[in-house]
């Protein structure tokens, strides 16, 4: 490659790097700023805003909820997706596509659908089992299927499933060892994306909280813009930050491992 | 075990080897027949090399006596128990795949050490077979190193150590070597060899490649069709083949047409014996091996019977191979590459036909 043409790429790169940083960080840094306004028109720059997060019980009730939310929503993918997947790789290769299907069906559906199904659904479990609002999880497990099932599937096909598993049962290790021993540590980084992505589809979710009437982040985030919006706005500004971190441990923690030169022919 | 300054007394000290059974095994596959009805009985100790073409069966014998797969009839034994119903990682086999089966996120000797670990072998004990057995295919020095760090021959000797520290019965060789380049591939077929001898186990080494197998097996199968259409001692199966499958399979062959009478066949004016001299007269295609074929310059004293002009010489390092137009048909003659020097291309030559006894066929 050229000099002049390197320069231009770099120019290009620079460019569009620039523009696309704008783009997410200006809105979010009117966030920031409309955040830290003090009252009245001359009023010096305040964090009241965040500081007094702490201070609405129900806020704090919400962003616990919705982090718990996210925990019980991880498990349950990883619990119910990973054994599913390798087995289906494994031993039920003609089930593949079904799999597939299924997984990526809830992408078709708009959430508002999604809720017409389920309140009864919810309405049955809020009466005759519990009423609470991690009963969402289930709601969730659903949303998130499509994002984790992608990244799952990237990692399986990342690695001979077949020919490790033969190797280690050859070599005398169960089913379960086979699958916690050496197919889950070798999808690590695949199992690590596949539980941000549903931590940030579970964070950021709105429309089904709001319609099966639990108070979630966003519902919350939302119910308090009407009573005090700089508030809101902060939750609103941490809620992404805290998103952009884990995008940002999920692009060190998936870089690959350094490919060291091969010693012999 | 008692601890030894050997480096591959774990290894040395398995068992002398165990006798396994093949008998009659079959397995279809969605309508097509992978195996129908194979029996091949492995001595203790003895190295047997299933060779064929691809969908010859061989892979599924292989897999079948790992328990990778279940047959649909026969039976398989290893060392007197019968093992066609038991799992996988009860048989007390190693198996030594194609490639890219070391764990990647494990290093070579937690690799090795696997096995130990499923058989519940303490930690320490552990280590130190793991370390010997690395020793035994020589790579001591490279048991921190993950596969990627490896080359393709390593992780193949590394698979091999770690098929091996179970201390198995049977030794299974999936085609270990064929994702090898040529000159790694050779030096680790006589590493293989060493290792089996030195071990003493019984070992099925499948290949699609007559050289390897020829060279590494105390006896060949030449598989077709999902059956043995011959068994014996490389020398036998090349020298004698029991069909013509197998001669052609086996090594190059040249196809001449001609007469069967009186238990030989007459090809361009000579008389070969028949491998099967109850043969039946009547046309028939000799097969003949390129070194039966011998050349000399044409008017030269101890000329053949045959004339034709050289197109091509293949330098083959010691030997070369050339390629004579007899107007009809093209001949194959293998010679030391000192002759060939004689005979280049646009040669005339005269050939002669070397009466070893040959096969016939008769499918053309």
């Amino acid at each position: 490659m050229n000099r002049a043409r390197r320069i231009r790429l770099q120019l290009f790169r620079g460019v569009t790097f620039v523009i696309m940083g704008a783009f997410f960080l200006v809105p979010i840094a009117g966030m920031f700023e409309f955040s830290t306004r003090g009252r009245g028109l001359n009023a010096p720059r305040t964090l009241e805003a965040w500081t007094s997060i702490v201070t609405y019980p129900d806020l704090v009730a919400a962003i616990v909820a919705s982090l718990e939310l996210a925990l019980i929503t991880s498990v349950g993918m990883l619990l119910l997706l990973v054994p599913t997947m390798i087995w289906v790789r494994l031993r039920l290769p003609e089930l593949a596509r079904t799999i597939e299907f299924i997984c990526l069906l809830p992408l078709t559906i708009p959430a508002i659908v999604l809720v017409a199904g389920l309140v009864p659904i919810y309405k049955w479990i809020a009466i005759n089992l519990v009423d609470s609002i991690l009963t969402l999880a289930f709601a969730y497990l659903v949303l998130v299927l499509p994002y984790a099932y992608r990244t799952l599937y990237a990692g399986l096909s990342a690695i001979d499933v077949k020919t490790l598993s033969e190797a280690a049962r050859s070599l005398g290790a169960g089913w379960p060892a086979v699958m916690w021993r050496i197919i889950v540590p070798n999808m690590s980084v695949a199992l690590l994306n596949a539980c941000l992505l549903s931590v940030a589809v579970v964070l950021g979710e709105y429309t089904i909280a709001n319609l099966l009437n639990y108070v979630n982040v966003q519902v919350a985030i939302q119910l308090l813009g009407r009573a005090n919006a700089g508030v809101s706005i902060a939750v609103a500004v941490a809620s992404l930050l805290f998103a952009f971190l884990l995008l940002v441990v999920l692009s060190f923690v998936g870089r690959p491992r350094a490919r060291v030169a091969r010693a012999e022919g | 075990m008692a601890a030894t300054s050997s480096p591959s007394a774990t290894a040395r000290s398995t068992r002398g080897g165990v006798e396994v059974r093949l008998e009659d095994l079959r397995r279809r596959y969605a309508g097509v027949t992978a195996l129908d009805g194979l029996s091949l009985t492995l001595a203790p100790g003895e190295l047997v090399a299933l060779l064929g073409p691809s969908g010859c069966g061989k892979t599924t014998a292989l897999r079948l006596v790992a328990g990778l797969e279940e047959a649909d009839g026969g039976r398989v034994t290893i060392g007197g128990a019968d093992v066609t119903r038991r799992p996988a990682n009860k048989r007390d086999v190693g198996m030594v795949f194609q490639a890219y089966s070391l764990f990647p996120h494990m290093t070579a000797w937690e690799n090795v050490a696997f096995g130990l670990q499923m058989r519940k072998v303490r930690p320490a004990d552990r280590r130190r077979r793991a370390m010997e057995t690395l020793e035994l295919v020589g790579l001591q020095g490279f048991a921190n190193r993950y596969a990627h760090q490896l080359s393709g021959g390593q992780q193949q000797r590394v698979a091999l150590a770690r098929a091996l520290a179970i201390q198995p019965k049977v030794l299974l060789l999936d085609e270990p070597l064929s994702a090898l380049d040529a000159k790694v591939r050779a030096r680790l077929r006589d590493e293989i060899r060493r290792v089996q001898l030195e071990v003493g186990i019984t070992a099925l080494f499948v290949t699609h490649d007559q050289e390897e197998a020829l060279a590494i097996a105390d006896r060949v199968g030449v598989m077709r069709s999902g059956r043995l259409e011959q068994l014996g001692p490389p020398t036998t199966i090349y020298a004698r083949p029991a069909t013509p499958f197998v001669a052609e399979f086996v090594g190059l062959t040249n196809r001449l047409s001609g007469l069967v009478r009186d238990g030989s066949v007459e090809v361009r004016g000579t008389r070969l014996p028949l491998v099967q001299p109850d043969a039946p007269d009547g046309p028939a295609v000799a097969l003949v091996r390129p070194e039966a074929v011998t050349l000399s310059r044409d008017g030269e004293a101890a000329s053949g019977p045959l004339v034709g002009i050289v197109i091509a010489t293949a330098f083959l390092g010691a030997l070369s191979r050339v390629t004579v137009d007899l107007g009809d048909v093209t001949v194959l003659a293998q010679l030391p590459t000192s002759e060939a020097g004689a005979h280049a291309a646009g040669t005339r030559v005269r050939l002669a036909l070397r009466p070893d006894p040959v096969l016939i066929s008769r499918e053309d």
